[in-house]
């Protein structure tokens, strides 16, 4: 017993009381990145809720924005959340088919999340509410923006696990970056609560 | 010696007890539809406050869709990112409270420095100069 401590006559002392994860470590710092990209989209929104007034005589959000595509567009990503907590059930029982499945409907609801905000964006743009047309376009083009390119980078992602997973199975290596794609999914929903919330609901009503 | 391999055993029992208590805590079916079921609730009643004209009253219309926003992002914390006190032997969770003091620094700082810009740096309208003294 030579990892027996010190004091071999009575019983052992484990002087660290708290347990330790060091093979969860990924996924400490993983958060500590996630911490730090809150804090862009904090700027970014503080930044849009200085200029989100600044009309310049051009369109004031309830004259632009539609809440029934943005209520499907909050359906996709509440949606694709549910479905990611569904396949890390699936990775959880080691069922590698359910997993991939549940992934690539995920895929899908962020797809079509990007798809409907795309064809917003293009809307907006071709009725004249660029971001060069105010200070209030300009920091919802960014804001919105910003997380629709993380959305974009989450789909990456995701399509490399899936073949990363259907090459190599349910690896440790693969379940760990499942949880992280799954922390990172689960944050860009919780963004978009803010968004759809500060963005567009008090937008519209002014 | 023996005693001292059992107790070694059953430390190393407990610890991976826990540890497997701690991966259930990654979430079950039933956390996953709470959490869900509870979103879609926080959702459904904003939009529909806006959408149907429910209160007159503005303010009274934005303070509730922020109340609202607030408690589905901590619902998300909770049951989709496994918000807790123990993971990470607490370590999350403090990186997630320093975070949201600086978020409310910048946010409410941010607010407040251009507030006061807007009040003393307010470019002068026409109708401002017709006003003035």
């Amino acid at each position: 017993m030579s990892s027996t401590p010190l004091d071999t006559k009575g019983e052992p002392v484990f002087y660290l009381q708290e347990d330790h994860h060091p093979e969860n470590s990924t996924l400490l710092g993983f958060w500590i990145y996630l911490m730090s990209d809150c804090l862009i989209f904090a700027m970014l929104f503080a930044t849009y809720a200085v200029l989100g007034r600044s009309y310049a005589a051009g369109p004031a959000p309830a004259d632009l924005f539609d809440l029934t595509l943005v209520a499907i567009n909050t359906a996709m990503l509440l949606f694709s959340s549910i479905t990611y907590g569904f396949a890390m059930l699936a990775m959880e029982k080691n069922n590698k088919k359910a997993t991939l499945g549940w992934l690539a409907i995920t895929g899908i609801f962020g797809l079509a999340f990007l798809f409907l905000e795309l064809y917003e964006f293009h809307h907006l743009i071709l009725e004249g509410a660029g971001p060069d047309r105010s200070a209030f376009l300009s920091s919802f083009f960014t804001l919105v923006g910003t997380h629709g390119l993380h959305v974009t980078f989450g789909c990456i992602w995701l399509v490399t696990l899936m073949v990363q997973v259907s090459l190599h199975g349910l690896i440790p290596e693969n379940r760990r970056r499942l949880m992280c794609l799954s922390m990172f999914w689960h944050f860009l929903d919780v963004v978009w609560i803010g968004v759809f919330s500060l963005v567009y609901l008090i937008g519209v009503v002014g | 010696m023996t005693t001292h391999i059992t107790h070694h055993e059953d430390a190393h029992q407990a610890h991976h007890g826990h540890s497997d208590g701690h991966d259930a805590g990654h979430g079950s079916m039933k956390s996953y539809m709470t959490g869900f079921i509870l979103s879609v609730i926080l959702t459904a009643v904003p939009f529909w406050l806006v959408m149907g004209d429910v209160f007159s009253s503005k303010a009274v219309t934005v303070a509730l869709i922020m109340v609202f926003a607030a408690i589905q992002i901590v619902v998300h914390m909770v049951y989709f990112l496994h918000m807790n006190s123990r993971s990470e032997g607490g370590w999350t969770l403090l990186a997630l409270i320093f975070t949201f003091v600086i978020l409310v620094i910048a946010l409410s700082g941010s607010l407040w420095v251009m507030h006061h810009l807007n009040i003393n740096m307010m470019p002068v309208s026409p109708d401002m100069m017709r006003n003035a003294p």
